[in-house]
């Protein structure tokens, strides 16, 4: 493995706003977060809290009328935010992949598996057709489908869900990309197909030393399978740290409400908690903290944007208020120790 | 696909008699022509002799029981005008109508399909609205006007192309006449060609655009992307073969109205074609070849519909032919 001190990615300060008719939409202000070789961050947050968009503007797929407004995106040192378009592209799919949210939709239903998967790997490498086809086998072979070569005549229409999820992990995985956004590749699976597909992605970041961003709203998946967590609200990082750390310990009130909202079977026959209320609109957006309407603990100074703190050793927290550590009378068997991880 | 092939003809062949019976009822009763045919001097015996040699005083089920039987033996009947049979009538004439429609459909095609996919590409830009206004004026400027001012420029005030006829170096490829083969034959063929295609032109750009608009925001397009391919790669194997399905669907259909009813262009430009027989025969109720032109078009539209799902199939995998309903 790499030099694990020098991260696969590091994001700084990044901010991708939308111009639409009726004002700025700031999908995704001020986020930062590092992944090194090897390790998996969880992108955790509600729906529009600016996850994929972050997913999307590492990648420069943002489209119009978006647009990366500030801010660092350092790929091994090389900052993304300045390549040019053909740089980009040299880059996507070779060193940086995506997968998708919605196997149903990634691939194209008119081209079959092995134009798909071929023009990925020819769009990176002169390598002859009987090549990339072989390798093409072979990453089908990898994310465990069966007889490869007859499925690579097959159309995508001819796949299951599940199938085409590890197709499209398959062509992620074609060219040994050092970085993979997952974009809650497992949501539209069954919890079987998902377990297993967690499985080969955790065993494939460990063998090859590829860091991952793992984008979900789940966060049992994030538990299992990520090292690190960055828990989004409304554009920004809210709380990050260790996995670990952070669940058992969640210092932020909206972190908080998300770990309550999990149903558990310490917790039955007890009312769900929920966070009230609804994740805020990003257009015109009130100054001040963007949780306070829905925050427990609400108070004076949540008029004023929460700055980052570090309540714990290794947290970012951006909270006027954070959760004192331990208290925590829902969840029960939390420990109160202090962690000092990440 | 046999099965398919073989429902589809039964279908056509039932679609065929009930047309023959709507289109020989039809003309029937549009009017009388002995009233053209007989000439105004002829006296009473020799009108009964005309009339009784094309058949037109039996009563209308005897008629057209007798077209029926004529016509599956492949005689539509003998044109009242020229005294020969009405379908090589026709047929001599298709060619000329054949060649301007097919020139006009690959104006419409290799125009319309990348000022579509551009103007779906960026549809903010400016180029992007005087492709769009350009296709409303197409579809709704009138042929024969459209027809005259083309004249007028390209024959009249320019002088670059002839404003009549289909030229004197016709070929023969495969016995079938053709004048796309010399570059005179391609100046007279060029006006009307474009005259034609004008309307198809505009529905292939707007059709294009609209699927363009449609597809960019696909995710597979996005996954293309994130793939590292190339934008050319994108554009012309992912975005273009998923538009190329509605874009076949319209083309062959639109096909048929081409050759059936060129008759306006065919008429300004003064094209050889069926379309200016169909107009001259109509004038002269010269019924059989009235009745032989629609048949011909009927068996072309039907023709043409088993050639669009017979794309679709090759265009898009999800479709097998047996699952489509004629």
């Amino acid at each position: 493995m790499a030099n694990s001190d020098v991260p696969t990615l590091e994001v700084r300060n990044l901010q991708t706003h939308f111009f639409t008719r009726a004002g700025v939409v700031k999908a995704v202000d001020d986020v930062s977060f590092a992944v090194r070789p090897g390790e998996i961050l969880g992108l955790v947050g509600e729906s529009g809290s600016g996850k994929t968009v972050t997913g999307f503007s590492i990648l420069g797929l943002v489209d119009e009328p978006g647009r990366v407004v500030d801010g660092e995106m350092l790929y091994k040192g090389e900052n993304l935010v300045n390549a040019s378009d053909e740089r980009m592209r040299q880059l996507r799919g070779n060193n940086i992949a995506m997968i998708f949210q919605d196997p149903m939709m990634t691939l194209n239903p008119v081209l079959r598996i092995d134009t798909q998967m071929i023009e990925a790997i020819q769009a990176h490498e002169n390598v002859s057709r009987a090549e990339a086809w072989e390798r093409s086998r072979a990453a089908l072979q990898q994310v465990g489908i069966p007889a490869a070569e007859e499925r690579l005549k097959s159309y995508p229409h001819q796949f299951s869900g599940g199938m085409r999820q590890r197709v499209a992990i398959a062509i992620a995985l074609l060219n040994k990309p050092d970085l993979i956004v997952a974009d809650e590749p497992t949501t539209a699976l069954d919890v079987t197909i998902q377990g297993q597909i967690l499985y080969e992605v955790q065993k494939l970041c460990e063998e090859t030393g590829t860091a991952m961003i793992w984008i979900t709203h789940d966060l049992s998946v994030v538990a299992g399978l990520a090292d690190e967590i960055c828990v989004m609200y409304a554009g920004r990082v809210v709380e990050h740290g260790s996995v670990d750390a952070v669940l058992d310990n969640p210092t932020h009130p909206y972190t908080h409400g998300l770990i309550n909202s999990v149903p558990s079977r310490n917790k039955r026959g007890q009312p769900l908690s929920q966070i009230p209320g609804m994740t805020p609109s990003l257009l015109n957006l009130p100054p001040g903290c963007p949780f306070k309407t829905r925050c427990p603990r609400v108070g004076p100074d949540c008029e004023v944007t929460p700055e980052i703190t570090h309540p714990v050793v290794g947290r970012d927290v951006r909270c006027h208020y954070p959760v004192p550590a331990g208290e925590d009378a829902a969840r029960a068997g939390a420990t109160a120790s202090p962690e000092v991880t990440a | 696909m046999t099965v398919f092939i073989i429902r589809r003809l039964m279908q056509a062949a039932l679609v065929v008699l009930v047309m023959s019976f709507l289109v020989f009822s039809g003309v029937f009763l549009v009017g009388d022509p002995t009233e053209i045919l007989v000439a105004d001097d002829a006296d009473q015996a020799e009108r009964a002799a005309i009339i009784e040699s094309l058949g037109l005083d039996k009563p209308f089920h005897v008629q057209y029981l007798r077209f029926l039987t004529k016509a599956a033996q492949g005689n539509l009947g003998d044109s009242f005008v020229f005294n020969e049979p009405a379908l090589p009538l026709i047929l001599d004439r298709l060619p000329a109508t054949m060649e301007l429609a097919v020139a006009a459909l690959l104006i419409a095609v290799v125009f319309g399909i990348p000022l579509g996919v551009i103007a779906g590409l960026k549809p903010e830009a400016a180029y992007s609205k005087v492709i769009m206004s350009g296709s409303i004026l197409g579809f709704s400027l009138p042929t024969f006007w459209v027809g005259i001012m083309l004249i007028l420029l390209f024959s009249v005030q320019l002088g670059w192309l002839p404003s009549t006829g289909r030229g004197d170096e016709i070929t023969y490829v495969l016995g079938f006449p053709t004048s796309l083969l010399t570059l005179d034959g391609w100046s007279h063929v060029l006006l009307p060609a474009v005259n034609l295609a004008l309307f198809k032109l505009s529905a292939v750009t707007r059709l294009s655009r609209a699927g363009t608009r449609e597809v960019v925001h696909q995710d597979y397009v996005k996954f293309a992307r994130a793939k590292g391919l190339t934008d050319q790669r994108v554009i012309f194997v992912h975005v273009l073969k998923n538009i190329l399905i509605p874009v076949v669907t319209v083309l062959g259909l639109e096909f048929g109205g081409l050759v059936a009813f060129s008759v306006v262009t065919e008429t300004i430009f003064a094209w050889p074609g069926i379309g200016k027989l169909l107009i001259d025969s109509i004038g002269l109720l010269d019924r059989p070849v009235i009745v032989a032109y629609l048949m011909i078009i009927v068996l072309l539209f039907v023709f043409l519909n088993l050639l669009v799902d017979i794309c679709y199939s090759l265009l898009d995998p999800r479709v097998r032919l047996q699952d489509i309903k004629a």
